[in-house]
């Protein structure tokens, strides 16, 4: 097969002015760039939307029942619901309170995320800040091997073992544990991706835990 | 052109030339996403808008496009319909979006499209590369279907979602990793390679090219 029959190889016929190689090219970028710009603005508020929903459906699922939902930021180490004016919000780490019908707090969401077996492990779990219980745990994003530390995400006897569990959280083997409410049991076979999802909701606690106390202190305003 | 031309454009990707089973081009793609139907979907859906939107802008511009920085055209005729897809697919669907991950931007580099660039819609009118693109995204889907069709069944015992063989199956989970990509697309090229062979019982000499080569030259005389 010559080079003549895939049309590749030297160019036919004389050769073109740099000139017109350029402004093609040239030609090409602007009008491929402007095309990304409109779809780019036509895409970004549904994108946008759908990441705020997912966001809310998981709090919701780890603050069942709540009423009402407030963003809290972590602003110079103190929670707070109003940051001052001028601060982009954006940045900063949020943590997510719920109110019954009452107005009674039920608790807080916190989002936490740490590498685990195969890329990150990220998750979001309810705390309840005076009773200092996991209220329940929903893990969010993460490529655990399928079939092993997947589990995580499905296994439902690791998943409700969160539910009302003490912290900081202890993760036992399958029969070793000792009765203990700060025990989790862990997944047989996803011993690495059990240990790091409560690793995370620990160091999460470690460092949110007191934030959340003087925010409760101060009277939660 | 004779009347039966168009038909064979069409119909040339879909098997004789699958871009897959036959050419084996994009490879990365169908051994990376292949672990479920939905993923193989989205995938070859994703791939098959790319294909025939670059075929055709590709044709249409095949006289404007000068020989010397005709690749660079392409890859950025390539990668705007890319970054058109991925958006979509992040404002559409999500979850799957997010399941493929960094797949969806490598459709940039995956070579049946630039193959098809090349080697056809480069040199032939816009109706002809419609068709061939159609021809071979459908090719492409083909294959990814029938691949993540027996990696889901067999590695996670259910299709699209739903169990095929009831609670009681253990799922051959090594068939929805990495090696259980290759064992199926291994299995597949030979079961190809076995069919071919029979229905051309000319020597090919063993020559693992032998079949590429030969359909490529029909492609491009």
């Amino acid at each position: 097969m010559s080079a003549h029959e895939h049309g590749a190889g030297a160019p036919a016929g004389p050769s073109v002015s740099p000139f017109k190689l350029i402004s093609t090219l040239t030609v090409f970028g602007a009008i491929a760039g402007l095309l990304i710009v409109v779809v780019f603005q036509a895409t970004q508020p549904s994108i946008l939307r759908n990441q705020a929903a997912a966001t809310e459906q998981a709090i919701r699922q780890v603050l069942v029942g709540g009423a009402q939902y407030q963003t809290l930021f972590v602003h110079e180490d103190e929670l707070v619901a109003q940051v001052p004016a001028g601060v982009d919000t954006v940045p900063l780490e949020k943590v997510y309170t719920a109110m019954d019908g009452d107005g009674q707090r039920m608790g807080y969401a916190i989002i936490g995320t740490e590498p685990g077996f195969a890329d990150n492990i990220k998750l979001i779990f309810g705390y309840d800040a005076a009773s200092k219980q996991v209220l329940g745990m929903l893990v969010i994003e993460q490529k655990e091997t399928p079939g092993l530390g997947d589990k995580i995400v499905k296994d439902s006897a690791f998943v409700n073992g969160f539910i009302r569990a003490a912290t900081p959280l202890r993760g036992v083997k399958i029969g070793q544990g000792k009765g203990t409410p700060d025990e989790v049991d862990m997944i047989t076979g996803a011993t690495i991706s059990s240990r790091i999802t409560i690793g995370i909701i620990n160091h999460q606690l470690e460092r949110l835990g007191p934030l959340i106390e003087a925010y409760e202190q101060a009277g939660g305003a | 052109m004779k009347p039966t031309a168009a038909r064979e454009d069409l119909l040339r990707g879909l098997w004789k030339e699958n871009p897959v089973l036959v050419q084996t081009l994009g490879l990365c793609p169908t051994l990376a996403v292949t672990n479920s139907v939905e993923n193989g979907i989205a995938m070859g859906i994703a791939t098959f808008f790319v294909l025939v939107g670059s075929s055709v802008l590709v044709s249409s511009l095949r006289k404007f496009i000068p020989n010397e920085v005709r690749i660079t055209a392409y890859i950025l005729i390539i990668a705007t319909f890319v970054t058109v897809a991925d958006m979509t697919l992040q404002a559409v669907v999500p979850v799957i979006h997010k399941q493929l991950g960094a797949f969806i931007a490598l459709i940039v580099v995956n070579c049946i499209i630039l193959a098809r660039q090349e080697a056809f819609a480069a040199k032939n009118t816009v109706w002809r590369s419609f068709l061939d693109a159609v021809g071979m995204g459908f090719g492409f889907i083909i294959a990814l279907l029938l691949m993540c069709s027996v990696r889901e069944v067999l590695g996670n015992g259910t299709f699209l979602g739903h169990s095929v063989f009831g609670p009681n199956y253990e799922p051959w989970v090594i068939m929805v990793l990495p090696p259980g990509g290759f064992f199926t697309l291994g299995f597949m090229l030979l079961g190809i390679a076995a069919w071919s062979r029979r229905k051309n019982p000319k020597p090919l000499r063993a020559r693992p090219h032998a079949v590429t080569m030969q359909t490529t030259q029909r492609a491009v005389v």
